[in-house]
């Protein structure tokens, strides 16, 4: 197993930088996701480090060496397609022992690595079956099985579960998490879906326009999130966001949006100060806005909000808020009563919101 | 599938069923009565190149299907063994096997060079390929003979070999370019990871997964080269040792014009190969082959 490091690459089609000067390491058995909206890069990424695509400057590496000038099949990697790229005329056990052929590893031992991986995947009975005569899923496990059959250094996966419907994704999405605690291998993975991200990565990178915006843990992204993209794109239902001023009042700071009116804790105050703008963007998750009834005040004060529309998702329900010139999303518990028309007083914990320079979008804290 | 549609069919209440085939009937009426037609002439001489002579030459080959049947085989082993057709039938062979498959093999690496290799001009000497498939072939016989001529391969079968390939190749590098290019990219990037070259990716997955477009460009070339009666004419002459059957065929009418009997054995001698070969590769216009490699 191996780490993977990209050190300043930038990859061009033509004028445009698919990826613009990513820099970030993978460690050893790490499970990397790289997430982001479709056209954010995040697919080059993995085919810059696949071999699919040449980088225009700067350096991969996997393992210890340099791998720039590498061909794919020399780099120990292995790669799961989002579309499963089987090999349509082979049976599954061919398809599974296709790139030891290519590698020259005796008969013998291609018979036994095969029917090991395929008694890892639950594949056993499927070995002469065509792909075309398999369901969705089981394509699926013989795309990840012919990865795994290798024993590459590194796995690199293309939204691999995409194709699949939602329950066999939760599913599938479970046994990967298994799987990769058992290869104990280095994972990047590829997805557009940010609860995937969460579930799955032992850290997640952030892209956007081919610019890597954050690199943490999934807790690490959802609390302390480097900029307005990140805070809006972890987290569902999405942070809100509210334009508000700092405002210092009897010694103390205040952030005022609309009628929303928090006095900072002392703690949070000093970094404010240092950002020197009054502008700011006030970042509040769903989560941290309640009806005021359930929590305890201790310095909130209640703001008038009337209910626009309630999602009721069964253990909780989020619901759209209407304040006097903004709207908000509160995560409530099931039990408060809450319907649509109705005035909800609302109270919103001022020691968990985020602050965001208006100009250029990253976190104050 | 098969099986899917007569489990579909038998779950179908009867009366519709019934009243569905009727709705049908016309259409299936004029199918029969086209099909009918466009065979009668080959029906008709089927069955007149197995008439005795006399027979032909007074009645219609219709008129078999009454007593006394009177059928012969002495048409065919006469045309086969004194007119030159047995050689002819071997000389088509000769000719039509290497000159379908030298020009579809070089296609196909054409049309997989064309669709997934990068290097320069790959567009413009595409266009250049597409742009041959306007040329007549009427205009290249005159410095394409004179070439032959020089070279020494006026008159051999290497000579129409090459000539066959020149003129078949614009064609099906074109039809298995565009064929070949709509396989799926990920299957190619997934065995470039696997460790495939471009040698491998060639006879490992394009030919097996292009069998269907491969099947039928050689269908319409073996068809092509078998019936061509001009190509053989230029390059080889009017020689018997290398004469096709086309070329003794249309001699044949000139010596035998009234001994139908002979010609008709003649024609469908010329005819049976291209018939199995077509019923023989036609399985595979129909089969889907990529079924199963990406999702879709």
């Amino acid at each position: 197993m191996a780490r993977v490091v990209l050190d300043r690459v930038t990859k061009k089609f033509g004028e445009v930088a698919a990826v613009n000067d990513v820099s970030l390491t993978v460690f050893d058995r790490e499970f990397l996701v790289l997430v982001g909206p479709s056209g954010c890069g995040k697919s080059t990424i993995l085919r810059l480090v696949a071999g699919l695509e040449d980088v225009s400057s700067g350096e991969i590496r996997v393992g210890d060496g340099l791998v720039n000038d590498v061909a794919p099949k020399d780099r120990d990697i292995a790669m799961v397609f989002q579309n499963y790229a089987l090999y349509p005329h082979m049976s599954v056990f061919d398809n599974l022992a296709f790139s030891l052929k290519l590698r020259r590893v005796p008969k013998q031992q291609i018979r036994q690595r095969v029917q090991q991986t395929a008694a890892t995947l639950g594949l056993e009975g499927l070995l002469e079956r065509k792909p075309k005569q398999l369901s969705g899923g089981q394509r699926q496990r013989v795309a990840l099985g012919r990865a795994i059959v290798r024993e590459p250094q590194v796995f690199l996966m293309d939204e691999p579960l995409s194709n699949l419907d939602a329950q066999l994704r939760v599913q599938t999405r479970a046994e990967l998490i298994k799987l990769h605690r058992r290869l104990e291998a280095t994972v990047i993975y590829v997805t557009h879906d940010q609860v995937e991200a969460m579930t799955m990565g032992s850290r997640i990178a952030v892209m956007r326009d081919g610019v890597l915006q954050q690199m943490d843990t999934p807790t690490g992204l959802y609390d302390r999130p480097a900029n307005m993209f990140v805070a809006g794109f972890i987290g569902s239902p999405s942070m809100n966001f509210l334009s508000g001023r700092l405002e210092r009042h009897n010694g103390s700071l205040q952030v005022t949006a609309g009628d929303l009116v928090l006095d900072l804790p002392p703690e949070r105050a000093a970094g404010a100060d240092s950002a020197n703008t009054q502008e700011v963007v006030v970042g509040v998750r769903p989560e941290d806005v309640q009806p005021a009834a359930s929590l305890v005040p201790n310095g909130h004060r209640p703001i008038n909000a009337s209910v626009d529309v309630v999602e009721h998702m069964g253990n909780e329900k989020f619901v759209y808020l209407s304040l006097a010139n903004a709207s908000l999303v509160a995560r409530i518990d099931v039990s408060c009563p809450a319907s649509a028309g109705e005035n909800l007083p609302v109270v919103v914990d001022a020691g968990k919101i985020h602050l965001f320079h208006p100009a250029t979008e990253e976190a104050i804290f | 599938m098969a099986a899917i549609e007569l489990r579909r069919a038998a779950a179908v209440p009867v009366a519709p069923r019934l009243e569905r085939r009727l709705g049908r009937l016309p259409l299936h009426l004029v199918i029969v009565v086209i099909c009918a037609l466009w065979l009668l002439p080959s029906v008709g001489l089927l069955v007149s190149s197995f008439r005795p002579p006399q027979l032909v030459a007074t009645t219609g080959w219709w008129t078999a299907f009454h007593p006394p049947f009177e059928f012969t085989l002495q048409n065919y082993r006469q045309v086969l063994s004194t007119y030159n057709m047995g050689t002819s039938f071997v000389n088509s062979l000769l000719i039509a096997v290497p000159a379908t498959v030298i020009p579809l093999l070089i296609a196909a690496y054409a049309a997989y060079a064309f669709a997934w290799m990068r290097f320069p001009g790959r567009q413009g000497l595409f266009l250049v390929v597409v742009g041959l498939l306007v040329v007549p072939l009427q205009t290249t016989f005159i410095p394409v003979l004179h070439l032959f001529v020089q070279l020494g391969l006026a008159g051999t079968f290497l000579g129409i070999w090459l000539a066959h390939t020149g003129y078949g190749l614009p064609l099906a590098i074109y039809l298995l370019r565009n064929f070949i290019g709509e396989l799926p990219k990920d299957m190619f990037e997934s065995a470039l990871i696997d460790g495939a070259g471009h040698w491998t990716m060639f006879f490992r997955l394009v030919l097996p997964t292009s069998v269907a477009a491969l099947a039928s460009l050689a269908i319409f070339q073996f068809l092509w080269v078998w019936n061509d009666l001009l190509v053989a004419l230029i390059y080889l002459g009017g020689q018997p040792s290398v004469a096709p059957v086309t070329v003794t065929i249309s001699n044949l009418t000139n010596s035998l014009g009234q001994g139908w009997q002979l010609l008709t054995a003649a024609a469908f001698i010329s005819m049976a190969l291209p018939l199995a070969v077509f019923f023989g590769l036609q399985r595979y216009f129909a089969s889907g082959l990529l079924a199963g490699s990406v999702k879709g």
